[in-house]
This record gives structure tokens, sequence and C-alpha cells, in this order.
């Protein structure tokens, strides 16, 4: 019963309702009992062989669950999906996160899991594409690469046989992500895809979709490898990215990257899935009714997108059938 | 003073055995990861869940198992009269400990080693039967995180006036000084994690208040898991396909 802190008028609220209503008649028809909560006993069938997977536990002999859910079954194995919690990794995932420390050749990244991952020197592709051992003075150049509080783009590398977490970066399109916005939703509603970067050329935007629900909307660049500074060289090179840096964004741009970045919160508010052309569909529709920006959050948008959202699963629906 | 008439009513119109309203709300902190609030009657309690997230202090960092932390707070318009309480009392701190100990029980905590959980408990409203309240609040919001639980852990309180066992005492029943049982229970498992008592009392007459506690708990357990259940699916079908 997570309730939207809105104020609606009563019309909204009725509007809103049955948007919701149409959802739940859509989807409850395909599992409506597979939802569980903690300590509910998992149906199974003891017959066949049993492989217990996440999210539940053996009690008396009973399969229960312990956290809230979905059960899936994929042939043996029996798990419960949770839905809202903290990023659980994958390897491969395409993650985005921020720097909380440098330390002794790595960098410690906040990226939603229980505890930081790290991103070591060495799993980075050095600017320069040259192959070599990091040096000492590598080392100590590791802030001109990322500081404290940067924003970073990288992907699952390995869990070490203690349980931390390694990243790796090793190509152009990951690295430091400047000029934007970051966004935090809960990591459900971010899908596993083919493709977590976008490109959305009508805006000149860069969409990154985190697996771990760090969602970056930021001004697009064509190869992300200038912005690292070349280690190996001396100073005064170090600071061409600097000048760079400082190009001013224009304003038509800063106006897109909050449009998108409001269609983003308003679709997690919401609780609905989030993927890139459904992003654009929310843009879209908040550029033909004429709203603002600043507006995009109001309650009167949100009812908009619920309804256009029961509007198009129903389709997608009958598309089906 | 007479807490139950002879008509068989307590002050607050309430039957021995009834309990008083409860309501759940599930989400209502956006930052946190798990969050809810939790009625019984007048007393309102809100619950806000940090984690499992890295350990803040290194030190406290445990190897094998998460670390688990809780803060209770009163606010200060929560009682009748406004008081300034100095943050960490003595009763804050015990109460503090008990929420620890009962919901470190339950959650399965060798699943995110060398990580932290922060519960905050805070009362917004006291009347009675806030620690009860406080641990329902706290089970509500540890499973909004996703954070696996052995159970859930449910809390109610009972108590014994004019020789009548009464069940979630209010503050007035609270504050005439009788018995107060404070049980907490995983229902599925069926076992008792909490269970105290600041008084004295006959064995025999003790066991029927703590077996009309034990009621109470499991009445709320059926509420508590109505709402996440509930929440789940409304999680569930608005994310759609």
């Amino acid at each position: 019963m997570r309730g939207l802190q809105l104020p609606l008028s009563q019309t909204q609220r009725i509007r809103l309702q049955r948007a919701l209503e149409k959802l739940q008649s859509l989807s409850c028809k395909a599992n409506s009992d597979a939802s569980v909560t903690v300590a509910d006993t998992i149906p199974v069938n003891y017959e066949d062989a049993l492989l217990k997977g996440h999210g539940t536990t053996d009690l008396n002999g009973d399969l229960v669950a312990t956290v809230c859910g979905v059960v899936e079954r994929i042939n043996k194995l029996v798990y419960v999906r949770a839905l809202r919690a903290r990023y659980k990794p994958e390897v491969g995932d395409i993650v985005v996160g921020r720097v909380v420390e440098v330390s002794q050749k790595r960098w410690r990244l906040e990226i939603n899991f229980s505890l930081d991952a790290i991103l070591m020197l060495s799993s980075m592709n050095m600017p320069d594409g040259i192959q070599r051992r990091r040096t000492a003075l590598d080392e100590l150049n590791m802030r001109g690469i990322f500081e404290e509080n940067d924003v970073v783009c990288a992907e699952v590398r390995n869990f070490q046989h203690d349980g931390s977490l390694q990243l790796q970066a090793r190509s152009q399109k990951y690295g430091k992500l400047e000029k934007g916005q970051l966004l935090i939703v809960d990591p459900y509603l971010v899908k596993k895809s083919k493709q977590h970067f976008h490109h959305l050329e009508q805006f000149g935007i860069d969409l990154v979709l985190g697996r771990n629900g760090f969602i970056w909307v930021g001004e697009h660049v064509e190869a992300r490898d200038s912005m690292v500074v070349d280690q190996a060289n001396s100073s005064e090179q170090s600071m061409v990215p600097e000048e760079k840096n400082k190009t001013h964004t224009p304003l038509e741009m800063r106006q897109n990257i909050c449009r998108i970045a409001n269609a983003v919160r308003v679709l997690s508010t919401l609780g609905f899935s989030i993927d890139a052309d459904l992003i654009l569909e929310t843009v879209e529709l908040s550029s033909t009714v004429k709203i603002d920006i600043h507006d995009m959050l109001g309650s009167e948008f949100h009812v908009l997108v619920a309804e256009r959202e029961a509007e198009r699963r129903s389709l997608v629906g009958k598309r089906k059938r | 003073m007479e807490y139950v008439s002879p008509e068989g009513l307590r002050l607050d119109g309430r039957r021995p055995m009834e309990m008083r309203q409860l309501r759940a709300e599930i989400g209502t902190v956006a930052k946190a990861n798990g969050s809810a609030v939790f009625e019984m009657g007048n007393t309102k309690v809100i619950a806000a869940v940090y984690g499992p997230r890295e350990v803040q202090n290194r030190s406290q960092q445990i190897n094998d198992q998460a670390l688990v932390r809780c803060e209770y707070s009163m606010a200060n318009f929560s009682t009748g009269d406004r008081m300034r309480k100095p943050k960490g009392d003595r009763r804050s701190t015990e109460i503090s400990l008990v929420i620890r100990q009962t919901m470190e029980a339950c959650i399965l905590t060798h699943l995110m080693p060398r990580s932290q959980i922060d519960i905050f408990v805070q009362v917004l409203q006291a009347d009675g039967g806030t620690r009860s309240a406080c641990i329902n609040a706290a089970t509500l919001a540890l499973a909004d995180a996703g954070i696996p639980m052995r159970d859930i852990v449910t809390s109610c309180s009972a108590g014994y006036l004019n020789s009548t066992p009464l069940l979630d005492l209010n503050y007035i029943e609270d504050s005439a000084g009788g018995p107060d049982v404070t049980v907490g229970i995983l229902p599925k498992l069926d076992k008792v994690t909490l269970l105290q008592m600041d008084a004295k009392l006959p064995v025999d007459i003790f066991e029927t208040v703590m077996g009309l506690a034990i009621e109470g708990c499991k009445a709320i357990a059926n509420y508590i898991r109505e709402v996440l259940l509930e929440n789940t699916k409304q999680l569930e079908y608005r994310r759609g396909l």
C-alpha cells in the first residue's frame, strides 16, 4: 500500500485509481497467487527433485519464503524474486556508481550493494591504450582519473572469494560521467537488456541505465576516453581536458536533461519498469501536452502517465492474443 | 481506580480481550531502503531501515554476519506534556537494545556478511505499548527493505488490572502500575523472542496473561501479512511485464 505522496484532486484520484485498477486487471491473470510474503509456505511438489534458491529456506520439511516477492520456478530451481531490495550484482551487469574513497591502487564505489564495490587501477583501460604494468606514478595520479564523489560507469567483473565485488572499465564506453544528472531508482525497475547505453540523438543526450538502479542522464560525449587524463605524460597536457570541461552546456541541452530526468522520476514514483522506450514516450507525452519541466513532477502529469501506461499495456496485451 | 467497569468495559470502551485498531502503511520514507508507519489506536510509530550497506565504523565489522543497529527515539510532541528529553536516556537505550535483539533474532544475518543494517524507529504519538508498536513497525520496514528474515516478529502487550487480564494496554492502564507483559513472537515458528514484565504475578495468572498477549501477537501477524501481501502484489502489477 505504497501511497503516492501527492496532492490529488477528487477527479485526479478517481482517474489514477481507474488506471491502476486497469493495470492490475491486465497483469493479475498471469500469476495472481505467485506473490508471497515473509514466512509464507511455497507450494511445491516434493516428489520431484528440488533446488532451493534465493529467498527460500527449509522449515520442518516445508519450503518457506524469507523475503516478500514473486515465486519463480525454473526447472528444478525454486526461488523468490524480491521486489524492493538493494542491488544484487551479477557478473557482466553495467552499473553506475559514485566514488566514495580513493585508496591503494583502487577506488571504492557506492553502487547500492551491501558492500562497496572495488574498481582496481589495473582493471581500467589506460588512456593511451598501451598494455603495461601500472607504475607507482600511475598510482599517485589516480585522482586525475576519478576523484571522490565522481560518478563512474563500469561493469561487474567478479566476486572475490571473500565476497567483495570487483568492477572493471576496460572499454571506451565506461568511465567518468560528467555534465548531467544521476537519478536513483529501485533496482527492480531496471530490466536487464542488450543495451544499457542509449544515445538519444534527437536530444543529443546519453542515457545510461545502470542495473543497480542508478540512472545517468547527461550530455552526449563522443569518445569517453578523452576525459581520462593521460597519466604517463606531464602536467601541461593534463590541463587540456580541464579546459575542455569548462565548455558551456547550452540552456536547451540542460532543459532536455531535466525533462528526461523528470520523466524517469515520474516513472519511478509510479513504480513502472524503466526502459529507454518508455522514458522517451513519457518525454514525448510531456511535450505533446505542453507541460513545463517543473510541472512534470506535479500530480496531473503522474495521472496522465499512469493512464497512458494502462492504455499501452492493454494494447500490447491485445496484440499478443 | 476502576479500570474495568461492572459491565465489563475498559476506560476507552474496549472489552478486556479487545485490541485497539491497527493501521499500517509501507513506504513512508522516500530515501530509506524500507520504511513503515504502524498505528495501534493512538500509538503511532514510524520506522526506517537503511541497508544492508557498508559498515561505517570498520572496527565494528563482523566477518561472517551483518551488524544490526537500532535507534529508538521519542518525538518531543509525542506525549501529553511536551518534554525535552535528552537523547540517549536510559529508557530509550534500553528499548533500542530490546528492539535490536528482537530483530537480530529474525534477520538472516549470515547472508549479508560484513555489512550493516540500521533501523531507526521514532514514536510520533505515545499512548502505551510503544515498545510493541516499534517492533511491529520495524518488522514491516525490514520486510519492505527486502531483507531476508526467518519469520516476521510481532509484539503485543497484556496486563492484569482489577483481577482481569487485559489485552493491549493504553497509557492510562499502563501507568496504573499493574503488571505489564510485553511478548514478541515468531508466529510461523511458534517461538517467543521477547518477554518482558516488570512486576510480580502468580504463575497461573501469568500464564493466562501471556497466552492473551500471544493471541494478540497472532492477530497482529495476520494483519501485517495482509498488508505485506497487498504491497507486494501492487509493486508487481505496477511494474508490469
